[in-house]
């Protein structure tokens, strides 16, 4: 093949185009974020004088984050948030690893039913039984309450993870389990022994698991809307509510509500979609 | 006989190891779901005494007044929600992936700032857009005003006919990640060996991509399909954020969700209806269900997948 002036300049459009589509598309995605964490730096007048710039000597100004630490209780939001979406994840994973691991080992009667029985959560969203989850919280006494969020999101979580980790745990060698068996462990210590084995897939799920436990407006509204048990998203929603017009404080609250999630995400973006991508590439 | 009665007992470590994840599901979720549907057969007297009402609420749903322009109005507004984002979400999220599937260093960046809107909480987005599109503080005038198009601009989410097409741009643009991850996760999957007989052949990376690629991803095409529609008819967090449970302006942007909320916890002038908010519930419910068997049975059935 020759190289002609005419088929270079071809090569390089093609090489270039995609990456600007994805240039573009990259500054939909980021710029409103970007415009909302640099003017909560700033002060009114800098808000709406320069919205587009970064805050300088001039304009930058902590009156935002002053407002929010006096007025709302970011601290004890960030606390239930971080105790609902840590205890419903550690006791999803475990019981989940415990149902999975039955249904993955033991050829028992009615294993695939209980399978199916367990895996029509994944398609029908745990809100439409809201009617009935709020009923039952009442007669439990759980309405405002973080065990009342914590089992709710347990077993919004558990039919995917039971799907997912039996499909993981069924990988496992079974040499390794039957040699365990010929020296004597019982079922429970091979459960343990497993466990680490499917150590990623944990983590994979439980990452999934986590954001949109901690994203969640519907439960905590219905069922724990009182201030004492609010979560970041719902104290960030009543917040915003009641201080519309001060947007010093509106930036400010909105981007401490993002910090946390920003973080996780930037730590562990690359794992979380390895994961997704895991069971692509053999 | 000793035998016989050892083989029929249930090993008692297999029921240890399902009894808490059954117990839970069972309890927190399947009861509830059941309860609701159960309870929109029923009427609540004053005294929040049942009695049965056969199919009284779902006559009610579709005929009285006080319900059937809203449930109606609630449900062709979702469909319009769920139509844009088929058309435009999931389209984007294939254009996305199929540029970021040639790997390297500089589209895993891409993918990584791409996908993070989905990672934050709908509350936060409903915000953040009702601020860059409000007149007062003008960053989307201003931007529009910078490629030519100002005088486009308009209070987009005060008005009735362009509020429901406003939101469901505002959800496509934080959910457009997970039909590109998806389809992502396909993409990679597809053995070099197969594209490269086509390129050797002399085929463009268009045809490639129609001819070889996108067939052999129609089972994830499928999956996106049905994860848009439950997700769609689920929604409720962003209409609430941005335009409260009356999904202003004048019920222009009510969907189910925001549909059910009012109706099973009440509004200015009305009172909570928990017998007719468990009706609209179950009619949400049908029509999940049938969305995800017409799948299951349309399309899953009928789609090759191919062992890579």
């Amino acid at each position: 093949m020759k190289t002609t002036p005419a088929s270079r300049l071809w090569d390089s459009i093609k090489h270039f185009v995609p990456l600007v589509i994805l240039t573009m598309y990259a500054i939909i995605a980021l710029f409103p974020v970007v415009m909302i964490v640099i003017n909560s730096f700033k002060t009114r007048k800098g808000i709406f004088g320069a919205p587009f710039t970064f805050p300088n000597s001039e304009t930058f100004s902590l009156i935002g984050y002053e407002t929010v630490t006096e007025r709302a209780a970011f601290p004890t939001y960030f606390l239930n948030s971080a105790i609902v979406t840590f205890v419903a994840l550690a006791l999803t994973l475990f019981i989940g690893a415990m149902a999975a691991f039955a249904l993955s080992e033991y050829d028992f009667r009615g294993n695939a039913l209980m399978a199916l029985y367990l895996s029509i959560g994944i398609m029908i969203p745990i809100r439409l039984g809201t009617v009935g989850i709020l009923r039952l919280m009442v007669s439990l006494k759980l309405v405002n309450t973080l065990t009342g969020l914590i089992f709710i999101y347990t077993a919004q979580a558990l039919p995917l993870t039971i799907f997912i980790l039996s499909q993981f745990m069924r990988q496992v060698p079974r040499d390794l389990k039957d040699a365990a068996r010929i020296d004597g462990a019982s079922e429970y210590r091979i459960f343990g022994m497993i466990l680490p084995l499917v150590r990623p897939a944990l983590g994979a799920i439980g990452i999934f698991t986590m954001i949109p436990i901690w994203n969640d407006l519907w439960f905590p509204l219905i069922i724990a809307p009182s201030g004492k048990t609010a979560t970041v998203t719902l104290g960030v929603q009543q917040f915003l509510g009641q201080f519309v017009s001060d947007w010093n404080a509106v930036l400010a609250s909105l981007t401490l509500a993002m910090i946390p999630i920003l973080i996780l995400y930037i730590l562990f973006s690359q794992q979380m979609i390895r994961s997704i991508t895991a069971g692509a590439v053999k | 006989m000793q035998e016989t009665k050892r083989r029929f007992r249930f090993p008692l470590h297999i029921l240890v190891f399902l009894a808490p994840a059954v117990l839970l599901y069972t309890l927190f979720m399947v009861v509830p779901l059941i309860n609701s549907l159960r309870l929109s057969f029923f009427e609540l007297g004053n005294q929040n005494q049942q009695s049965f009402a056969g199919l009284q609420n779902y006559i009610k749903l579709f005929t009285d007044s006080n319900f059937a322009p809203f449930f109606w109005r609630a449900l062709r507004n979702n469909f319009v929600f769920f139509a844009i984002h088929m058309l435009v979400q999931n389209p984007i999220g294939l254009l996305l992936a199929a540029l970021l599937a040639e790997g390297g260093p500089i589209r895993n960046f891409f993918r990584t700032v791409i996908f993070m809107p989905t990672v934050l909480s709908v509350v936060i987005i409903g915000f953040i857009w009702q601020l860059i599109l409000n007149p007062l503080w003008g960053v989307a005038e201003s931007m529009l005003e910078a490629v030519g198009l100002g005088a486009w601009f308009g209070p987009w989410l005060g008005k009735p006919e362009t509020a429901l097409i406003t939101v469901s741009l505002i959800s496509v643009w934080q959910f457009v990640g997970i039909p590109m991850i998806l389809f992502y996760a396909a993409l990679i999957g597809i053995p070099e060996e197969l594209t490269e007989a086509a390129r050797v052949d002399g085929a463009s990376a268009w045809d490639t991509f129609w001819r070889i690629k996108f067939p052999l991803i129609l089972p994830t095409v499928g999956i996106v399909g049905v994860l848009t529609f439950v997700g769609n008819f689920n929604a409720f967090d962003l209409i609430y954020t941005m335009k409260g449970a009356n999904a202003g302006p004048d019920f222009a942007t009510d969907i189910m969700g925001t549909f059910f909320f009012r109706t099973f916890f009440g509004q200015q002038l009305q009172l909570g209806n928990p017998a007719m908010g468990a009706t609209v519930a179950a009619m949400m419910f049908l029509i999940i269900l049938a969305g995800v068997l017409l799948y299951m049975f349309l399309w899953a059935r009928r789609v090759q997948t191919y062992e890579l």
